[in-house]
């Protein structure tokens, strides 16, 4: 598997990544490394092995339906460059 | 928000009603995906309060808001709310489902990304019993049920050229119920929404208040002739009440056939329903807004469940809908009609039996539903705002049973038990409403009534139908307090017909 420019355009646009025209072709470069590396890897039979979730043998933590967070809005919002009345202001989207 | 999983064949083997076009009859095959807000106290990965309603970002933890570094854990009891509603839907339940992330930007998502499930969500296929006017059920085939986060909410009317973001729902747990495209008309369409509302209200993992937003549905939309492949869908979204999407099925079919048999092509795409006009309109979403490139979420391990515990669950489900409507009409002898009207919401269900409770069930039934359901519909009111309690509407029944009051008086009975409360058997009593079986009196009554309207006892010699005339005019003298029947024989035996 590899990657041209347009794909790489496509998916720096979904990122929302700027990426200039000229450094098109070489971040295809570099991705296309990266994915022939993975390839390598996949010449390995894991076809009997489970993927691996995590490094120790540990369970997903669950926590009990107990509030324990919020009533601080002011807290959230403080950084947000814009706001009104403790709302996030952004400029205007409309579908 | 959109799966990227959706079902693409169907169970049903019947044909629906059809629609008529220009070039011959159309089926209309409808699949739904419903996001039913889960009940409960806290947020799916976040300790902040899910309640609907407050100030804004008030109900927000940092990890709502996305902050770096904050990382989400998950509420056991959310996911016991999603394992029961797989249960109550007769689903299999995945011992071992994944978080995945579904990656979009839009403001109201802090992340970048919804927590969802993709490929292996907690619930998979089930199956959904829907009832029809007219005694007809269909099998709805549900394919799946995952759990995802909300997103928040935007704001475009408060500022002109800025949108406000109020993240209290962001991370609140929504369970995304997936049917098969079973359904063949906006009729079963509307009627599935409604049972499906009607168990997740009995179980009690979701309140479905669809005005709050707390239970809202995608409707997937095709045409075909009959018997051939399915055809390319329209999804249209958000849709929040059953009239709605009743109303956008009937629009979207027909606009699909229009385009269809005016040479078009129906192009894949999500619309919008505008209720104030009754259409459908597309979005003009760009294309590739609709790559989520979904991956497994790193911040959180599979969700594994132990048998022993989706077994407890099991065991604590309450009677369903589909259950108790059997044993209404088992139990009670009642109609499937009757028994699905008591049925339709758990709490109608229950003061039905409170009523019936050592009583005349059929005769509890028909005054439940006729006359205490048409009066609080006419006074848009729930069962629970009724202002003839239980006990009272039980003791009208009994009153009725046991010959002191007649089904007439008993209306009277009960207008005066709705406007102005009290005791039904108090009533009766302080205002002498009690029935005269006494039938020395009734039989002084029709002998009056005989004497004065000689004329009347010839015509009805002849012709014996006008024996009822006769019977009203005693029942007029008593006050209708007479026993109807008693005086029907009387009158019969006296006029000799």
């Amino acid at each position: 598997m590899s990657v041209d420019k347009n794909t790489v355009k496509r998916v720096a646009r979904l990122a929302r990544i700027a990426l200039p025209e000229e450094r098109l072709a070489p971040m295809a470069d570099e991705l296309n490394a990266i994915l022939k590396w993975v390839e390598q890897l996949n010449e390995v039979d894991t076809s009997k092995v489970e993927p691996m979730t995590s490094v120790v043998k540990v369970s997903l933590k669950m926590r009990d339906d107990v509030v324990t967070d919020g009533e601080r809005a002011g807290d959230v919002v403080k950084n947000a460059p814009l706001g009104e009345d403790n709302y996030f202001a952004v400029p205007k989207v409309v579908e | 928000m959109t799966t990227a999983v959706t079902a693409v064949h169907t169970s049903r083997a019947d044909t629906g009603p059809l629609i008529e076009g220009a070039t011959g009859k159309w089926e209309v095959i409808v699949g739904m995906e419903v996001h039913a807000q889960v009940l409960s106290k806290a947020k799916l990965f976040s300790g902040a309060s899910a309640e609907f309603g407050a100030d804004p970002n008030e109900h927000v933890s940092f990890v709502d808001a996305a902050m770096p570094g904050m990382l989400p854990v998950i509420n056991k009891y959310c996911v016991e709310q999603a394992v029961k509603t797989g249960l109550g839907l007769k689903a299999a339940i995945n011992h071992r489902s994944i978080f995945d992330r579904k990656n979009y930007f839009y403001p109201d998502l802090p992340a970048g990304y919804q927590i969802s499930q993709y490929k292996h969500p907690v619930v998979g296929e089930g199956v959904v019993i829907v009832d029809l006017p007219g005694g007809k059920s269909i099998s709805v085939g549900i394919e799946r049920l995952h759990l995802e986060q909300d997103a928040g909410k935007s704001l475009h009317d408060q500022h002109p050229d800025q949108s406000f973001v109020d993240l209290n729902r962001a991370g609140v747990a929504l369970m995304e119920i997936v049917s098969r495209p079973d359904l063949r008309s906006s009729e079963e369409a509307a009627a599935y929404l409604k049972k499906l509302r009607a168990i997740l209200r009995y179980l009690g993992t979701c309140d479905g208040n669809m005005e709050e937003g707390s239970m809202r549905a995608d409707v997937n939309v095709s045409v075909r002739k009959p018997g051939e492949p399915l055809g390319t869908r329209c999804e249209i979204k958000n849709v929040n009440s059953m009239r709605f999407v009743a109303q956008a099925v009937d629009y979207e079919a027909r606009r699909q056939i229009d385009v269809i048999e005016g040479g078009g092509k129906i192009n894949q795409e999500t619309r919008l329903f505008d209720s104030k006009k009754g259409e459908t309109r597309s979005m003009r979403s760009k294309e590739e807004a609709h790559d989520y490139r979904y991956f497994p979420d790193p911040d959180l391990l599979p969700l594994e469940l132990e048998d022993a515990w989706v077994q407890r669950i099991k065991g604590s489900l309450p009677e369903l809908p589909d259950d108790k409507k059997d044993r209404f009409m088992r139990d009670y002898g009642l109609s499937l009609y009757d028994a699905g009207v008591l049925i339709s919401e758990r709490e109608s269900a229950d003061f039905f039996e409170a009523v019936a409770k050592g009583r005349d069930a059929k005769l509890a039934a028909n005054w439940v539903i006729n006359e205490l359901f048409g009066r609080l519909n006419k006074e848009d009111k729930s069962i629970g705002e009724s202002p003839v309690s239980a006990e009272a509407m039980g003791a009208i029944v009994s009153l009725i049973s046991d010959g002191t009051i007649s089904g007439k008086i008993a209306k009277d009975v009960f207008e005066i038990a709705w406007s102005e409360g009290g005791d039904p058997a108090a009533i009766v009593e302080k205002r002498g409403l009690k029935q005269v079986t006494d039938m020395g009196a009734i039989e002084a009554a029709v002998d009056e009534v005989i004497a004065a309207n000689p004329q009347k006892v010839e015509q009805a010699k002849a012709k014996p139908t006008l024996a009822g005339w006769f019977v009203g005019q005693v029942m007029k003298a008593t006050g209708g307090k007479a026993n109807p029947q008693a005086v029907n024989d009387l009158v019969k035996k006296k006029l000799g017909v």
